[in-house]
């Protein structure tokens, strides 16, 4: 089973134990999705919004987030992006290649607090992979929640993850997906516009929502910013804050963020926990 | 069913939010409806810009050349207003504006616009506050675009 940092059949939080490359497929030019067969001697669960640290042998251990159904987790699925020298060589595994993975850790997505409101998922970029276990959350259990509101900025129409996701979610009648890009040519039929733009139109009552918020920080920047003149307050906004994890126990500190630790109080916060320091450079 | 009148129709949209009644009433003398085809063009780079549009209905691509293809800069619809250079000279269009679908607007005469700004100072500074608004609206957002958030 995947080691747990509170799982005391576990012999150890910081001891992986192995997944076996399943598949492994390209989202975009960049972007690829693993999916893990983990060795486990009982069910793996996991919150949307959490992460697994994932061990490349020999090339170093990093934070992904699972982008995977939590109604299904025999699977466990992953998207990243090649940004670096570990998922550079995460990108080069074949299928039956070995990776060590602990987790799941961290915080998750408030999917009970926001039942019984409007719930405002907003995606930047591959800020759609931590959002996408919710998503099927909301989706599963659609009557338990009020108006179900997708917004999804992209840099370009090629860079949206998870396309044919993207436009089943769309075609149903009880979820409004939006999706803009920052730059089309007048191949692309939909929105071009950054994607706060797209915050005035959406179609949800701020006093009764709840908006959950994933991609680059000055994107989230923008985005909260926004929610607040539409009228949603600070504490019916949540974030999915990225930094650099590595214990993933909140012993090390590399993830230190304030007062708290991303990868133990984190990812997700509520945005009035930290509004104080979102704003604080080079924290 | 009571049919709405132009001036209170104006008072939905957002660009007219906060916008006096008597002043909405005062505009709608230069607004009348207009409808687009698919594709066809609301205005062109370098010409005349005689009128400006509120979006009723359906998307508009505000398009440049660039080279040989054409970047789409930005895309609007519903309530959202296309054009303010006919607020400023020399009265000319920076872009292209195409309908991406099949779009109905609110067309509204520049110049009958810009003489009654002229007439009303009141009604003028009124005028500018709402078009300021839309102006550092998509200034803001064109940032964002240059800062490239996805790179």
């Amino acid at each position: 089973m995947i080691a747990t940092a509170s799982n005391p059949r576990v012999a150890h939080p910081m001891t992986p134990v192995l997944g076996h490359v399943r598949q492994r497929w390209m989202e975009t030019d960049d972007t690829f999705t693993l999916e893990l067969d983990v060795e486990r001697s009982a069910p793996f669960s996991f919150r949307p919004g959490q992460f697994n640290m994932l061990y490349v042998f020999g090339v170093g251990e990093i934070p992904i987030s699972i982008s995977g159904n939590p109604d299904t987790p025999e699977v466990l699925t992953h998207t990243t992006r090649e940004v670096g020298i570990v998922t550079r060589a995460m990108r080069q595994l074949e299928v039956g290649d070995v990776l060590g993975v602990r987790g799941p850790f961290g915080s998750a997505w408030p999917a009970e607090a926001a039942e019984e409101r409007d719930v405002v998922v907003i995606a930047g970029g591959i800020g759609l992979a931590p959002l996408r276990p919710v998503l099927y959350h909301l989706v599963a259990h659609r009557e338990r929640y009020r108006r179900v509101v997708l917004l999804y900025g992209a840099r370009t129409p090629e860079d949206i993850l998870y396309q044919d996701e993207v436009r089943e979610w769309s075609s149903y009648l009880d979820v409004e997906v939006h999706v803009t890009v920052d730059r089309a040519t007048r191949r692309w039929h939909g929105n071009v516009g950054v994607i706060t733009t797209l915050i005035p139109r959406a179609p949800f009552d701020p006093k009764n929502a709840l908006a959950m918020i994933c991609g680059p920080e000055v994107m989230m920047h923008f985005t909260v910013q926004e929610l607040h003149r539409r009228g949603v307050r600070s504490d019916q906004i949540y974030v999915s804050m990225e930094r650099n994890m590595q214990c993933a126990l909140g012993l090390c500190g590399h993830c230190q963020y304030g007062p708290s630790f991303v990868c133990k109080d984190g990812p997700v916060y509520r945005f009035d926990a930290i509004e104080p320091l979102f704003s604080v450079r080079e924290l | 069913m009571k049919t709405m009148t132009l001036a209170e129709s104006l008072a939905t949209v957002p660009f007219f939010e906060g916008m006096p009644q008597k002043y909405l009433d005062f505009i709608s003398g230069c607004a009348h409806n207009v409808s687009f085809k698919k594709s066809e063009f609301l205005l062109f780079e370098g010409k005349s810009a005689d009128a400006f549009y509120v979006i009723r209905h359906g998307q508009v691509a505000l398009e440049v050349e660039a080279g040989n293809k054409t970047a789409v800069i930005q895309t609007v619809g519903e309530g959202q207003v296309v054009g303010w250079s006919w607020l400023v000279p020399p009265y000319t269009w920076h872009y292209d504006a195409r309908a991406v679908t099949p779009v109905s607007a609110l067309s509204f005469n520049a110049v009958c616009v810009r003489q009654k700004c002229e007439d009303d100072p009141a009604f003028g500074y009124e005028m500018f506050q709402h078009l300021t608004q839309l102006i550092v609206q998509r200034l803001m957002a064109t940032r964002i675009q240059l800062i490239d958030v996805y790179q």
